[in-house]
């Protein structure tokens, strides 16, 4: 419309002249968009933070026992299906991974938790993570490990100490072993803490059974290779006993585990469209009691000439303000929550723009949707009510 | 729809018949009433309370459809009216309520130019000057950003009539617009709405117990259950 054609904005000043009423109205809806900033934040985070380590992954294609189900069980394979890949033109380079949840002697108390340990040549590279290649060849010496420093606090002092230049020594599956540096990788879902060692200190600290063959095989393509084309080509090849998956696979298959395999999805899903009934019930509220305190106001407006759909037009205007003004605070509250969360949990949680869209979406359905409902009582509105 | 001329009438009504209620609650309120106001005319209308004032007043401003017998307003015959006719006929009526029914959120000169944004050629700014015009023309020239409950009752009034007014209407219903005022300021209202009402050329039907005020009128009508007094379509000798 127009500049010269607008009027005068009703439904703004409907909102603004009611500063209490307004306040209100927004508080409730920043309530509503924070509790849906945080469930969703969590969600996706907790499914990000699974594939932490996955995505630091220096490989292509990635070969796992189709037994395999997700991190916290991986299966072993024989390691010799790596070598056999090596076959393919297309492949340019392996690394074989040996990967288990062993226990870790906090240092400090000597209580034990539970820490992912990966073992792998230090001549290999594993991680595309520069301080990691950096420090691989520290891991030569036997019973030497690389600590990630963002391992949740329980494992001890760890990083403090080593930074202080003292140095930690520390239990695991009863061999003693020495920390060589500090890498940064971050807690998942299954793993509170990480470490990497040489396989030949793995096989020392690995439960018996799993001595046996890999749990990882990490290939790399040679370049201009089509990951997507290799990976059905060798898992075409390979016998049965192997899985080989694009490293974007891999991360999906990781996440897919959690999302349908544990109630966490549905938690913080179901804790979002909480979040988003209380909105509504709110933002109902306050826009019904503000068509009904102004029903005779309306009706003057209708005896005067103006239609119903002009009225409707100013309940829905009045649902697209509070949508917007509860939005921001909302968005700008969050971002603070989030910080807050990556400090004290170590968990991925960022404001990625999909889900600012997508709160954005669900408050201003959720205000439209209310305006929806209280326009009915407008419906009231008789003009031949007012003389 | 071309402009009315002055002679021709604004509201004609022929046999108007209207009722409350369905089967034995049906109540009569309206009994064939027949009567026109031209253009430019100042009518008053009286009776007692429960006659049938507010129905007629309402069935003329296009809030009520018409049940029974004909009824003109501004050219629109509103017998069959459907409710989007009948809010077209309204935009070119102004009304005028015992209770003025100012917008409370908006300030004097916003709540005038609610009228004035109903006029669909002119620009924004032509609105706003419209709606200071006439808070001038009603003496609120100073008033303009005062809110509806910082306003005297007859200020607020005469708001009201400046909302009306700005539509331009061909036709002026006003109920009891001095009811909720003392004697000299409702007298100073109804003054200004006559002499406004005049200048546009504008028909007038008032509905009012007020005695004070029945020399304003250029005609007298009086009502009673529901039927128009013999003979009570007198000239008051203006």
């Amino acid at each position: 419309m127009p500049w010269a054609r607008r009027r005068i904005p009703l439904a703004w000043l409907l909102l603004v002249r009611q500063p209490v009423r307004l306040a209100i109205a927004l508080a409730g809806i920043g309530f509503a968009g924070i509790l849906m900033f945080m469930q969703l934040g969590f969600r996706d985070g907790l499914f990000d933070a699974s594939v932490t380590i996955h995505r630091l992954f220096d490989a292509d294609l990635v070969l796992v026992s189709p037994r395999t189900m997700s991190s916290i069980s991986m299966a072993a394979f024989p390691e010799g299906r790596l070598v056999q890949s090596l076959a393919d033109p297309d492949v340019a380079a392996m690394t074989p991974v040996q990967w288990e949840f062993v226990l870790w002697r906090n240092p400090e108390n000597r209580r034990t938790r539970s820490i992912l340990a990966l073992g792998f040549d230090p001549e290999d590279p594993l991680l595309s993570d520069p301080s990691v290649q950096r420090q691989a060849p520290l891991l030569r010496l036997p019973g030497r490990v690389l600590f990630d420093e963002r391992s949740r606090p329980e494992f001890g002092p760890v990083a403090d100490w080593f930074r202080a230049g003292r140095s930690v020594q520390t239990e695991v599956s009863g061999q003693r072993l020495r920390v060589a540096g500090l890498v940064q990788l971050g807690p998942s879902f299954g793993a509170d803490g990480n470490m990497l060692v040489s396989r030949e200190t793995f096989r020392t600290i690995a439960p018996p059974g799993s001595r046996g063959g890999i749990q990882l095989g990490l290939l790399r393509l040679r370049r201009g290779a089509d990951p997507l084309t290799v990976q059905r080509r060798l898992d075409g090849q390979l016998p049965s006993d192997v899985k080989v998956y694009t490293k974007d696979q891999f991360i999906e298959f990781e996440k897919n585990y959690w999302r349908t395999s544990t109630a966490i999805g549905f938690i913080f899903t179901l804790g979002a469209a909480m979040g988003f009934v209380v909105g509504c019930v709110i933002v109902h509220q306050i826009l019904y009691g503000d068509v009904s305190d102004h029903l005779p106001e309306y009706a003057t407006l209708m005896a005067m000439g103006y239609g119903l759909a002009d009225l409707l037009g100013v309940v829905a205007r009045e649902g697209l303000f509070l949508a917007i003004l509860g939005y921001l605070p909302a968005y700008g509250v969050a971002q603070g929550l989030y910080a807050l969360i990556r400090n004290s949990t170590r968990l991925p949680v960022l404001m990625d723009p999909q889900r600012a869209g997508l709160v954005f979406a669900l408050i201003l359905s959720m205000c439209l949707f209310s305006a929806l409902l209280a326009m009915r009582r407008l419906t009231d509105a008789d003009p031949a009510d007012i003389f | 729809m071309t402009e009315t001329p002055s002679l021709q009438p604004v509201i004609q009504a022929r046999g108007l018949c209207h009722a409350y209620g369905r089967g034995t609650m049906r109540r009569q309120v309206l009994q064939s009433i027949g009567f026109s106001v031209a253009s430019g005319e100042i009518v008053l209308l009286t009776g007692p309370s429960g006659c049938g004032k507010t129905t007629l007043l309402t069935l003329i401003g296009a809030l009520r459809s018409v049940q029974q017998g004909e009824l003109e307003v501004l050219g629109v015959p509103l017998q069959s009216a459907d409710r989007e006719r009948r809010r077209r006929v309204r935009r070119r009526i102004g009304m005028i309520f015992q209770g003025h029914n100012l917008l409370r959120c908006l300030t004097a000169e916003q709540n005038v130019q609610m009228g004035a944004d109903l006029l669909p050629t002119l620009a924004y700014g032509e609105r706003r000057a419209v709606a200071r015009q006439w808070l001038r023309a009603v003496g609120l020239g100073d008033h303009l950003r005062q809110f509806p409950h910082d306003l005297s009752g007859g200020q607020k009034q005469r708001v009201a009539i400046a909302r009306a007014l700005a539509a331009r209407p061909r036709l002026l219903l006003a109920d009891e617009p001095t009811a909720a005022l003392d004697g000299r300021t409702g007298r100073e209202v109804v003054e200004l709405l006559r002499r406004l009402a005049r200048d546009q050329g504008c028909g007038v039907l008032m509905v009012t117990h007020d005695p004070r005020i029945l020399d304003v009128a250029d005609r007298l009508v009086t009502m009673e259950d529901g039927r128009l007094m013999p003979g009570a379509l007198r000239q008051t000798g203006r």
